[in-house]
């Protein structure tokens, strides 16, 4: 008996350098198969973790014990077997749903963008806007109202006839109440809820989420009109060159000559064409979610081409799911509009406040001579010219 | 201020108007995608 005793030990102790080079070789060995310490930490620190062992540990249905043998009704997965089989998209799932986002139906990926949502975006973004207006604040007070500086003559020019105007204020009518509803929906979780509370928030935010999403068609009309109008005169020119360099005469004294549009004036307009465009694209790819995606397409075009590679990046993600796609989408819709926004800051506080008679352009249409000799002179000849061709074939 | 009060009416009559015309046209995600019964995904 003692010799069998000792054959026994003898063979275990034979056994468990084998068991212990099995831990080395396999690290989740000592979890029985589950994530370990170093998987967590990688995962807390936002590193690459080798999940295939979470994705096959999905149970076997067919493993499961007869209705008629104890316990045999529990069947042969359990509940995280079921999570990870949702998770990783091999569970045998039924849903009503037909739609592409129905295919994923937990999507671990999408917890950066709910990060940066919550997070950086909300304190970037109201600092940007905060910011430009504590600049604009600032510069009125050291710079002051940019008053007309010579006699004014009492006679007026034409500066925008009334489609023009018409097509302003239904650009800037909707960009407000869209800028406006928009932020609701941007700082609604974190700012209004927590001040209203959540039954408040949600008659606000659904009223809110219709008029944005329905109002903006308004804002697309308005951007088309806009752009016929006024997209000849703001070709760049060499002019704009004269006016950059002289800093457009708001700081110092004197006015640069300028054409129609001066080049801040070209600047605002194609930021609004181009920011406003993009905006109104990506808000028509949230309006009807999965069926205009924007972006995996990009980013295919952009590895492609190996744009990400020449900042030292990883090839961008492609493909994207349904999901992604909508994350995408709503970070550069709220991103670009709070750009947007704070570019209209400046430009509303340069058309009424900050500049003596340059609301009337927009207000009546009709400006004072003397504004429109110091602030477009050039355009001021080419209106006179015209006038007189026009007397003189009359 | 005419341009101003027409372009405020404008706005109105065009918010009202391509949502009338969107709610009406059956493209919302519930018409497009909703099926009667249990289908399996990927059928």
């Amino acid at each position: 008996m003692l010799r069998l005793f000792a054959v026994l030990a003898l063979i275990l102790a034979s056994l468990t350098p084998a068991l212990a080079q099995e831990a080395v070789g396999n690290p989740r060995a000592e979890t029985g198969g589950a994530q370990t310490l170093d998987d967590i930490l990688r995962r807390q620190s936002e590193q690459k973790v080798d999940d295939t062992f979470r994705r096959s540990a999905t149970g076997d249905p067919e493993a499961a014990a007869p209705i008629t043998a104890p316990l045999g009704t529990l069947g042969g997965q359990s509940d995280p077997e079921l999570w990870r089989g949702i998770r990783y998209d091999s569970a045998d799932m039924s849903t009503q749903s037909r739609g592409p986002a129905a295919t994923t139906l937990i999507q671990s990926g999408g917890m950066w963008w709910l990060k940066f949502r919550e997070g950086p975006l909300l304190t970037y973004g109201a600092g940007l806007l905060g910011g430009t207006l504590l600049l604009l604040a600032l510069f009125y007070l050291i710079r002051g109202r940019i008053r007309i500086e010579g006699e004014k003559t009492g006679r007026t020019i034409t500066r925008f006839n009334g489609m023009e105007r018409f097509g302003h204020w239904l650009l800037a009518s909707s960009f407000l109440i869209l800028g406006v509803t928009g932020l609701i929906s941007l700082f609604g979780r974190k700012v209004l809820i927590p001040a209203f509370g959540h039954e408040a928030f949600s008659t606000v935010a659904i009223g809110t989420k219709w008029i944005h999403n329905n109002i903006s068609w308004a804002f697309i009309v308005a951007l088309v009109i806009i752009f016929i109008f006024w997209v000849i005169h703001n070709l760049p020119d060499r002019t704009d060159l004269t006016w950059l360099a002289k800093g457009g005469g708001i700081i110092g004294s004197g006015h640069p000559p300028a054409k129609k549009f001066n080049a801040g004036q070209k600047m605002i307009f194609w930021s609004v064409i181009l920011l406003g465009g993009s905006i109104a694209a990506s808000g028509i790819s949230l309006l009807f979610p999965f069926e205009f995606n924007m972006f995996g397409g990009t980013f295919a075009m952009l590895n492609d081409w190996g744009v990400p590679g020449w900042f030292g990046l990883d090839p961008l993600a492609y493909p994207l799911s349904p999901q992604e796609e909508m994350q995408y989408a709503q970070l550069w819709h709220a991103i670009v509009s709070l750009v947007l926004t704070a570019i209209i800051f400046a430009h509303i506080y340069i058309g009424s406040v900050g500049m003596e008679g340059a609301f009337d352009a927009m207000g009546t249409g009709e400006v004072e001579e003397q504004w429109a000799r110091e602030h477009h002179s050039l355009w001021v000849e080419e209106v006179q010219e015209a006038e007189m061709k026009h007397g003189k074939e009359a | 201020m005419k341009a101003f009060l027409i372009a405020l009416v404008a706005l109105v009559a065009i918010t009202i108007g391509t949502n009338q015309i969107l709610v009406h046209s059956g493209f919302s995600a519930e018409a497009t995608t909703a099926s009667a019964g249990n289908v399996r995904l990927g059928d």
